[in-house]
């Protein structure tokens, strides 16, 4: 038995850890019995990819299968990392057409949460890009499930809970350098960031960061990064026989886990504060490399131990756009209001998705992250019935704490998820510690 | 010899999670690569995915160890004599059952040593023959004292750290370089489930990484991390009068 959480490192639960390293190991893993949960590279910040029986540790399982020059779709097992993607085929000229935050995370793990990047609002989610995929139902029977079918439906953005991912077919998307052209902009309220972002929806990336420290009429400024992929005459003459050629990040490790207090209330002010000065500096166009455009947390390895022992929990929801204005207002005032600031509040545009159970739908998102304590915990409480309130709802690979009622409560899709679990014999079978919390 | 490997890499017991890390490793270098093990179909999405990432040529080739009087023309049929042999083959088994039953402990004795040793004499005779080729030899830092722990895969690895330094000193002067790697704990199949201090454990990568820089420098014998070049040092300076008393 190990001790496993998720990202946020809250709640570790005692869990049964096995290896996959094939579709064989998968089998064998359901036939020994008992509940069951695939997981990735563990970076769902809540519970998940914890199962209360055994976890599957799909990394081993992280074959490349094939890759069509012609198409850009790459066949691969679950297990493989999407920085795995990134550094096979950017030099040949392609990247993944979606990508959230971090490229640590695994083929299986992107589909199952059906993941978000920067271009939502014009492309939609990673689910958007899989032509298809291998799901091993409670039986032990492979499926390859495709588009406009039921079992891809609640496969993308079903959180592991239809089956075990054990491969997929991705389109990758043709690009010509590995540089994003970035425009930065700051704003100087809540209301400027969201006219901005409805004024630029035309660029292929586009993302906010919010300082949520600030209250009165300068609440909810921010910084909004749009970018798009350089073409080969974007660069400097210098750079153009060599376009995929990006300098090399240094990556580096926390050694010991932070206190507490290393994030607490005024270095995160003083976070936010320095943050907003530095990007109103050098506002404007400029060249930023891809690693550095969309995975800047990813050179500090691993930042979750920032946040100290207790660990951190992230708050991410969507609200509907004819709500979206009115609704970020009320979440940032509840936030400033509580003086618990989140040390990186991301406001998103999201485009129309209709998913039986993804979480991405026309209008904003926004994420949160705060370190663990009692007030923290009382305000996502507050922040949980602001959401409701404005018909919003929750990313459950972000979640580690939500009540069931507020899920229920959120999102009418739950009770048709339940029953296809139930029909079709996964509900017995793939069990999260998530799942059992949320009773899906 | 040493420097830049371009040639085949050739590897023996190639479905063990070393072997596949050793695998991207070169292949990522642009070796060809021959993977050669039991069951070869088990190994075509470990073809698919080599050729795949890395757009070097794979060919499988079915190879057991045990089959010592198969080696010679296993060797001959290989596509190309390799640049780089390296022999992942290992089998620990259960030390509880080794110790009980003979018929496995000979198994473990012949899989860990017998076997490898005879296909990679096979390999370095092919290769003095030519004048140029690396060996390298996945041994055990179990082999450097016997333990009651695992004293039946531990000799067997002795055998073979033996064997390997024999053979060293044998074609040296002959452009034949040989490498014993010691990798110490590694997170594989064979580890798991044991209970393990993280600071002694390796990932495959690293040791796929390790040989790797072993074959281009030309070194001897490698520990994977350091730790254990001065752990296995002090367990083999402690007096045998002590050390039966003791349970490592």
């Amino acid at each position: 038995m190990t001790a496993l959480a998720g990202w946020g490192r809250f709640r570790p639960v005692e869990t049964r850890v096995a290896r996959i390293r094939s579709e064989a190991d998968v089998a064998a893993a359901l036939a020994a019995g008992g509940p069951l949960i695939a997981r990735g590279n563990g970076r769902a910040y809540g519970d998940s990819a914890v199962s209360p029986g055994a976890t599957l540790d799909m990394t081993g399982m992280d074959r490349m299968l094939s890759f069509d020059a012609e198409t850009g779709v790459l066949e691969a097992e679950a297990g493989v990392l999407l920085a795995d993607i990134i550094e096979t085929f950017l030099p040949r000229g392609w990247f993944p057409a979606v990508t959230p935050g971090t490229r640590f995370v695994t083929l299986g793990g992107a589909i199952a949460a059906d993941v978000h990047g920067k271009n939502h609002h014009l492309d939609g989610s990673f689910g958007a890009f899989v032509d298809w995929v291998d799901v091993m139902d409670a039986e032990g029977r492979v499926t390859r499930a495709v588009p406009n079918t039921e079992l891809f439906g609640w496969t993308v953005g079903g959180m592991g809970l239809t089956g075990v991912i054990l491969r997929a077919g991705l389109r990758l998307k043709p690009v010509e350098t590995g540089w994003i052209c970035q425009d930065l902009r700051a704003t100087q309220t809540l209301d400027a960031t969201i006219d901005m972002m409805e004024a630029t929806l035309r660029a292929p990336y586009s993302v906010a960061w919010l300082d949520c420290v600030t209250t009165g009429p300068m609440m909810g400024r921010g910084l909004v990064m749009l970018g798009r992929h350089a073409c080969v005459n974007d660069l400097p003459p210098s750079q153009r026989s060599r376009p995929y050629h990006v300098p090399r990040k240094p990556t580096v490790r926390l050694p010991v886990d932070l206190p507490a207090m290393a994030l607490n209330g005024l270095t995160r002010q003083a976070f936010n504060a320095l943050y907003y000065w530095n990007g109103r500096r050098k506002p404007g166009e400029r060249l930023v490399d891809w690693q550095s455009y969309f995975y800047p947390l990813d050179a500090v390895l691993d930042w979750n131990r920032g946040y100290g022992r207790a660990g951190f929990v992230q708050f991410q929801c969507a609200l509907p756009q004819h709500t979206a204005r009115e609704g970020m207002h009320a979440l940032l005032a509840a936030i400033a209001k509580s003086g618990e600031a989140s040390v990186l509040s991301v406001l998103k545009r999201f485009g129309p998705q209709e998913g039986r159970f993804s979480f991405p739908m026309a209008g904003y998102t926004l994420a949160l992250d705060f370190p663990v304590n009692d007030r923290s915990l009382a305000l996502m409480e507050t922040l949980d019935r602001i959401t409701l309130d404005h018909g919003g709802r929750f990313y459950l690979a972000k979640d580690a704490r939500m009540p069931r009622a507020v899920l229920e409560a959120a999102d009418d899709r739950v009770t048709a998820f339940r029953e296809m679990r139930a029909a079709t014999g996964a509900g017995a079978r793939f069990v999260s510690v998530q799942s059992e919390r949320l009773g899906l | 010899m040493s420097g830049r490997v371009t040639g085949p890499v050739l590897i023996l017991g190639a479905t063990s999670d070393m072997a596949r890390a050793v695998a991207r490793g070169f292949a990522a270098k642009g070796c060809a690569i021959q993977l050669a093990a039991r069951d070869p179909a088990a190994l075509e999405r470990d073809r698919a995915d080599l050729e795949t990432r890395y757009g070097v040529a794979v060919s499988l080739h079915r190879f057991d160890a045990l089959e010592v009087e198969g080696h010679a023309g296993f060797v001959a049929a290989l596509p190309e004599l390799p640049q780089v042999a390296i022999s992942a083959i290992g089998l620990m088994g259960e030390q509880s059952e080794n110790a009980a039953d003979m018929t496995r402990a000979a198994h473990v004795m012949r899989a860990n040593f017998e076997g490898p040793a005879t296909i990679l004499g096979a390999l370095a005779n092919a290769m003095e023959a030519r004048g140029a080729g690396t060996l390298v030899g996945i041994s055990s830092v179990a082999g450097e004292r016997g333990r009651a722990s695992n004293y039946v895969y531990g000799s067997a690895k002795a055998g073979f750290t033996a064997y390997l330094s024999g053979l060293r000193n044998r074609l040296a002067g002959r452009g034949v370089h040989v490498v014993t790697v010691l990798p110490g704990f590694v997170a594989t199949k064979m580890t798991e489930g044991l209970d393990l201090p993280a600071r002694l454990v390796a990932q495959p990568e690293e040791v796929a990484q390790a040989i790797l820089a072993a074959v281009e420098r030309g070194q001897e014998v490698i520990y994977v991390r350091r730790i254990w070049r001065l752990i296995m040092a002090i367990i083999r300076a402690i007096p045998e009068t002590i050390f039966k008393k003791t349970s490592i």
